[in-house]
């Protein structure tokens, strides 16, 4: 139904001309779903939008066709192209918000394709506007049509965006990373939905991804891109079990998996960087980085050959691509082991009842109700151990990152206390010993803002040296170099600025500075979100290999599950403002666990096409914390309330071992009775013989 | 939003009061006799002394800025020292001129501002948008008092179409005072026209780089379509603001193109009442120049808010 | 097949081709300035060339900045050698040649005293210059200081301060600039301050703006969470990121306050007779506008000409320095 024969797209910009796609074909067919996937340069957008002849001025498709049920789109006229863009193709979008327009109701704007598109008048429009938006479930299509994007949250914009895409049942549903934005329980709903709607309307997808977990549950064949080509295209079942390019090879090797053993385990990395477009290396793209290159693979690019049964690799030595279970034992060691220690006075961290409140904005009636106080974070008690790693997890809302700027300061907390080795922290940083503010540091989520643009990488890292170790000259040099060989960094890296720095090396002058005065404890504010997979695993590895050559602590906070039950000793859960679980890694990750763990580890994708997870969705958005339901605050979207006692009652904090907690009225019994987490697949017992 | 408004409006009262007292402290080091300039330089100093008792310049500041103010606020805006008439009804003619000259330099600038912006906007860095952009600048560069000179010299001098001086009697309608509000209209658009169109065009160009422009074309929706119903709409309401804002630079603004003109507007009576000296005169009309202006700046805010969604709901 | 070679080629010298747009509507430049931004960042990355040198690349291939640029350069040159090369003292009057018009002894002509005009026309650059010269510098000193401080801090202080920004900002300049003149008297000096004084708010309002957005970055996080003092986070946390808007916002001052002096000479409030104030010679020219219309080009051409230049220059800065993404 889609056929893309060669095509090749460039770029001109204003110091090179850049080949963003080179020869890439992929076939489609009707009601069939490809994940096409890959990390950032790969070029999986320019590749989707120059196939549908939408490119910007600086843009050209230089070589090959597109052929849409037969129709090549280089020949169409622009009113045509326009024709087939509205009838036959739909986009749904990765920012739900950006991506429709802040003046206009949705109503409007769904109403839109239907009267340019499908003749239709205004009345009729609004009904066919009505009728996709209850297909998408949502609730009171009627009044969601009145609305302005900004007054409905992620989740139902995505579904808004589906809707739209789907109105005039177009034969290609075009799908570009639609649920990164959202949390991981809305976007488990929001896959739910795409896989009801793939039965129902039977159009091809094209679905663009970095996560290879959606794509196992989503698609039924991938094709892997990187720099520009595709380097393998495979059925899901077939990638996942036995990858046939050492690119697909070393990918799913960065991605954490979900093991409860005691070992903690460092993960496949990509050595190198990917190659800026203008410079590619002669030969093979991925040759650079590839452990299995031989002469051949540099002197020519391969081309994606057939290598039967409907695969196709880009690699010549596609046939001795080992397996992954062997390169995993073979190229990664194990950095620690998971501590199960009791918590006791000795802890390096402790805090107790530290609640946050923040004066409301705004002129609604809620604030006046509130008497103008929002609590984001309602009493949490932690504990954080000498040498070992503590994961929180939450999704928006959850107020993790409040909690973690209360520790160190930079939020003032309005209650409870925080102590350091025993003594008192200050809820403010002006009245805290310098000891104390040296003993904590932080590594925040966006790295293109937590480094200054004006600042050099050496000036970056040498300012906590200098301030707190009052080195100066010579030994401060010195220093900085340690510190950047720390984070495997090349030490001419000194004297350039952020804006020269990829996401990943930012993060890692971050972390460089993060560790340079020797704290104690690093707070790591979703450090990895904003970066490649293989990056990430990268990153992660860095960190582990910190904690065990200089005993730092951490305080690891991220919505993404799999990273966290990677790196840390014991996990948090949070959910608006309170911890529902708290204990050791493998306890929290077993049942019993607290229904809204439960709920996580259900939405979670994991990159494993055989995973089997319990199906539990949770209804509604992620509340804020201006709404903190009575009693229990998770009661209204968990699927295991018990009714009045929930609703009424707050938990009682019920220790279920002698190290792990939970706070919910269920007894534990009950709870394991009828839970059953994760069970991975064919891979992961695999992975576990070994 | 009623509240909104009632809240913006108590500001402005109050930023009113404080530049009262400013206007009011200012006028006072001035420095120059106002009795000398009435008087004359032979007057007696007896004949000076009465003459300040009668103006009120004996009593205490304090007690002086509380007469003016309630005497504002209540519509009695004094005698004028120079002219002997009373101020209320010069500055009210003044500025009904002032206003009428306003709205012909407005009609003038603000619809083709807007359009060329977007035009530019649209076609970035090709032809027509470097021409318009750098034309543009070109134009805020021309001082009024050159370009309103110009224009005299080869419409009025040379070609003789219309006329060189654009004093009106007092009383005089808008229909009769036409021909004469076109060049200094023409020169006020020149600058407004610039300003315009570059707003609009960089708001323009900031609509096109959103999702949404994607989204809308993407839906195979015709080009008019995406301009008029999703660009236009979003690009148009910081220009919108703007054109308010300079409602008041169009009142009270005006000063040089007034004075190459003649043309009897707000601004140069502001400048008359300074080169004389004329307390009251001055107080007056700079006041009024000044509510004006803050009027205006709440116009334009209620304006933004009522255009952006994101706001109101 | 691959034609990764053949596209990719030898970095086309050292400033490429620019785009040219394509001719009919395009309305997804975005995007394109999206694709410069990630080759910014490493990702689709371009050729190596960084920093100062992409300014120059930059500003070379905007020929109206670069015309600006240039011609202010020479004016301000002019300026500054006005009195050397000037063929005549500008105030020194032939009673012989009184309205002559343009020839090789008088460049520019004479004016109904007989005084060179091309050797006031200089004269007034120098005056010009300095004055609007001394008087951004004075708001750009005030600003500066004043808006970090307003924007950084959450307080009565510097609410206070955003108050008094917008008190001013409500009166239109001219307005305020006669009332300042006329109680201080037109003395250059004064000149200095009014225009200071003037234009502080609009500097101070660019830098709390900077300022505001810059607050909440991470990076000033990270400082405070160093317990660093309030001074080093101020002056060399924020404040180098702040100097790009402040540069196009001092050029476009300096544009405004050389038409300020101007109007205020044409309106009798500048510097007073018989210097060689360009607004005030265009004043003296109306009356011999059809006698002398030389009296009248010539200044107004020189003001035209450092003001559009001025402005060109500070457009030109700003596209330069416009953050990636923002292009155009």
């Amino acid at each position: 139904m889609l056929r893309v024969s060669d095509l090749s797209i460039e770029y001109t910009t204003e110091q090179a001309v850049l080949p963003a796609v080179r020869d890439v074909s992929l076939d489609l067919a009707n009601g069939e779903s490809l994940g096409i996937v890959g990390e950032s340069g790969s070029g999986k957008s320019t590749l989707v939008m120059g196939a549908l002849r939408y490119l910007p001025a600086n843009g050209r498709v230089v070589a090959g066709s597109v052929h849409l049920k037969d129709q090549d789109l280089g020949e169409l006229s622009a009113a045509d192209l326009r024709r087939v863009w509205g009838g036959q193709v739909g986009i749904v979008y990765q920012n739900p918000l950006g991506a429709l327009n802040p003046s206009m109701t949705v109503g409007r704007q769904l109403r839109e394709v239907a009267t340019w598109h499908l003749n239709m008048n205004k009345r009729q429009g609004d009904n066919l506007a009505r009728e996709m938006l209850t297909k998408v479930s949502m609730p009171d299509p009627d009044s969601v049509l009145k609305r302005y994007p900004h007054q409905l949250s992620g989740g139902m914009l995505q579904r808004c965006i589906i809707a739209m895409a789907l109105m005039t049942r177009p034969a290609l549903l075009v799908m570009d990373e639609p649920t990164t934005a959202l949390d991981v329980t809305t976007q488990a709903v929001v896959l739910d939905l795409i896989e009801e709607l793939k039965a129902e309307f039977d159009a091809a997808i094209l679905y663009i991804t970095h996560d290879l977990g959606v794509v196992a549950r989503i698609c039924d064949r991938i094709a892997v891109m990187y720099a520009g080509e595709v380097v393998e295209i495979a059925t899901t079942r077939e990638l996942f079990a036995r990858p046939r390019h050492p690119y697909s090879l070393r990918l799913l090797g960065c991605i954490p998996h979900f093991d409860l053993g005691p070992q903690k385990r460092s993960l496949l990395t990509i050595p190198g960087t990917i190659p800026r477009v203008n410079d590619l290396p002669p030969g093979c793209v991925f040759a650079p980085r590839c452990t299995f290159a031989h002469e051949q693979c540099l002197a020519a690019s391969p081309p994606l050959v057939d290598i039967g049964a409907g695969r196709s690799s880009a690699c010549l030595r596609w046939a001795e691509v080992p397996d992954l279970i062997d390169v995993a034992h073979s190229e990664t060691d194990v950095l620690g082991r998971r501590s199960e220690e009791v918590p006791g006075t000795a802890d390096l961290l402790v805090t107790a009842d530290v609640c946050v409140d923040f004066k409301a904005s705004g002129r609604s009636l809620e604030w006046r109700r509130h008497k103008g106080r929002v609590r984001a974070v309602g009493g949490v008690s932690a504990f954080l151990k000498l040498g070992q790693t503590l994961g929180v997890v939450g999704e928006s809302g959850s107020g993790k990152t409040t909690f973690a700027r209360a520790i160190i300061g930079l939020t003032e907390r309005s209650d409870g206390s925080v102590r350091l080795r025993g003594h008192e922290l200050a809820p403010g940083l002006e009245a805290r010993s310098p000891q104390a503010v040296r003993d904590m540091s932080m590594v925040f989520q966006n790295p293109d803002a937590s480094l200054n643009p004006r600042h050099t990488v050496g000036q970056a890292v040498g300012r906590p040296l200098s301030l707190f170790r009052r080195l100066r000259g010579k030994a401060l040099e010195g220093e900085i170099e340690r510190l950047l060989h720390v984070v495997q960094l090349p030490s001419d890296y000194r004297g350039r600025y952020p804006g020269e720095l990829s996401g990943g090396e930012k993060q890692r002058v971050a972390i460089a500075r993060a560790c340079a005065a020797d704290p104690a404890i690093v707070l790591c504010d979703e450090p990895l979100s904003a970066l490649d997979v293989s990056v990430q695993g990268a990153l992660m590895n860095l960190l582990m290999r910190l904690q065990s050559q200089m005993g730092t602590s951490f305080l690891f906070i991220s919505h993404d599950l799999s990273a966290v039950q990677h790196m840390s000793d014991w996990i948090a859960v949070m959910y608006l403002g309170k911890i529902m679980e708290l204990g050791p890694t493998a306890e929290v990750m077993r049942p019993p666990f607290h229904p809204y763990t439960e709920a996580l580890l259900s939405a979670v994708p994991v990159a494993d096409p055989d995973a089997v997870q319990e199906g539990i969705r949770l209804s509604g958005a992620v509340p804020s914390a201006t709404h903190v339901p009575p009693g229990c605050r998770f009661h209204p979207r968990c699927p295991r309330c018990l009714g009045d006692q929930c609703r009424v009652e707050e938990p009682p904090w019920r220790a279920v071992a002698a190290t792990h907690w939970v706070y919910c009225h269920i007894l534990p019994e009950e709870l394991a009775s009828n839970q059953f987490g994760i069970r991975e697949g064919h891979a992961a017992s695999q992975r576990e013989e070994t | 939003m009623l509240i909104f408004i009632a809240r913006r409006l108590a500001m402005v009262c109050v930023m009113s009061l404080v530049m009262s007292v400013l206007v009011f402290g200012v006028t006072q080091v001035l420095p120059g006799d106002v009795t000398t300039m009435v008087l004359g330089q032979f007057a007696t100093e007896a004949a000076k002394q009465e003459l300040r008792e009668e103006l009120g310049l004996t009593r205490s500041l304090p007690v002086q800025y509380g007469t003016w103010i309630t005497g504002f606020v209540l519509g009695d805006w004094g005698t004028s020292i120079s002219s002997q008439a009373p101020v209320f009804n010069l500055v009210m003619e003044r500025l009904r001129n002032s206003l009428m000259l306003g709205f012909v330099g407005l009609m003038m600038f603000a619809p083709l501002g807007i359009l060329l912006g977007l035009v530019a906007g649209l076609k970035q860095n090709s032809w027509t948008d470097h021409f318009l952009s750098v034309g543009s600048l070109g134009f805020i560069g021309l001082p009024e008092f050159v370009s309103g000179l110009i224009l005299i010299w080869v419409f009025a001098v040379q070609l003789g179409w219309l006329p060189a001086s654009s004093a009106i009697p007092a009383g005089t309608g808008f229909v009769d005072a036409f021909p004469k509000l076109i060049l200094p209209g023409v020169t006020v658009a020149l600058v407004g026209l610039a300003y315009v169109l570059r707003m609009t065009r960089a708001s323009t160009v900031e609509v096109l780089r959103r999702d949404y422009v994607r989204t809308a074309r993407l839906k195979g929706l015709p080009v008019r379509a995406v301009v008029f119903t999703h660009i236009l709409r979003n690009a148009l309401t910081p220009t919108v603001t703007v054109i308010a804002v300079s409602i008041g630079w169009l009142v009270g603004g005006l000063i040089v193109t007034e004075s190459v003109f003649g043309y009897p507007g707000l601004g140069r009576l502001a400048l008359f009442a300074i080169q004389r000296r004329d307390l009251p005169l001055m107080q007056a009309t700079t006041m009024v120049i000044v509510v004006i202006t803050m009027l205006a700046n709440l116009v334009a805010d209620v304006i933004y808010t009522y255009l952006n969604p994101t706001i109101r709901y | 097949m691959t034609r990764r070679g053949a596209s990719a080629g030898p970095t086309p010298g050292l400033c490429a081709r620019a785009s040219r747009g394509d001719p009919e509507w395009n309305t997804d430049r975005g995007w394109q300035t999206q694709v410069e931004a990630q080759g910014r960042q490493g990702k689709v990355s371009g050729g190596d060339v960084r920093g100062v040198r992409l300014y120059w690349c930059r500003l070379a291939r905007r020929p109206a900045a670069l015309v600006g640029t240039v011609v202010f350069l020479t004016i301000v040159l002019l300026a500054a050698i006005g009195p050397t090369i000037s063929p005549y003292p500008p105030n020194e009057q032939d009673a012989e040649a009184p309205l002559e018009a343009p020839s090789g002894r008088h460049f520019f002509g004479t004016d109904q005293f007989g005084r060179d005009v091309f050797s006031r026309v200089l004269s007034g650059a120098r005056g010009v210059v300095t004055v609007s010269g001394l008087g951004t510098a004075m708001a750009v000193a005030i600003g500066v200081f004043s808006g970090l401080f307003a924007g950084y801090q959450r307080g009565v202080r510097s609410e206070i301060i955003t108050r008094v920004y917008d008190l001013l900002l409500c009166i239109p300049s001219l307005l305020l600039a006669m009332v300042l003149i006329a109680s201080v008297g037109p003395s250059k000096v004064n000149i200095v301050l009014v225009v200071g004084i003037l234009y502080t708010p609009n500097v101070g309002r660019v830098v709390r703006s900077v300022v505001l957005d810059l607050k909440s970055k991470e990076f000033v996080e990270a400082a405070k969470a160093r317990k660093e003092r309030r001074g080093y986070i101020l002056f060399r946390e924020i404040l180098p990121n702040t100097l790009g808007p402040l540069m196009v916002e001092s050029a476009m001052r300096f544009s405004y306050s050389i038409f300020l002096v101007a109007s205020l000479g044409f309106l009798g409030l500048g510097v007073q007779p018989p210097a060689s104030d360009w607004g005030l010679m265009v004043s003296d020219a109306r009356d011999f506008l059809q006698l002398a219309p030389w009296m009248l080009l010539f200044p107004s051409a020189a003001i035209a000409a450092l003001v559009i230049a001025t402005n060109l220059m500070s457009d030109g800065l700003r596209q330069i320095t416009a953050p990636a993404g923002s292009a155009g």
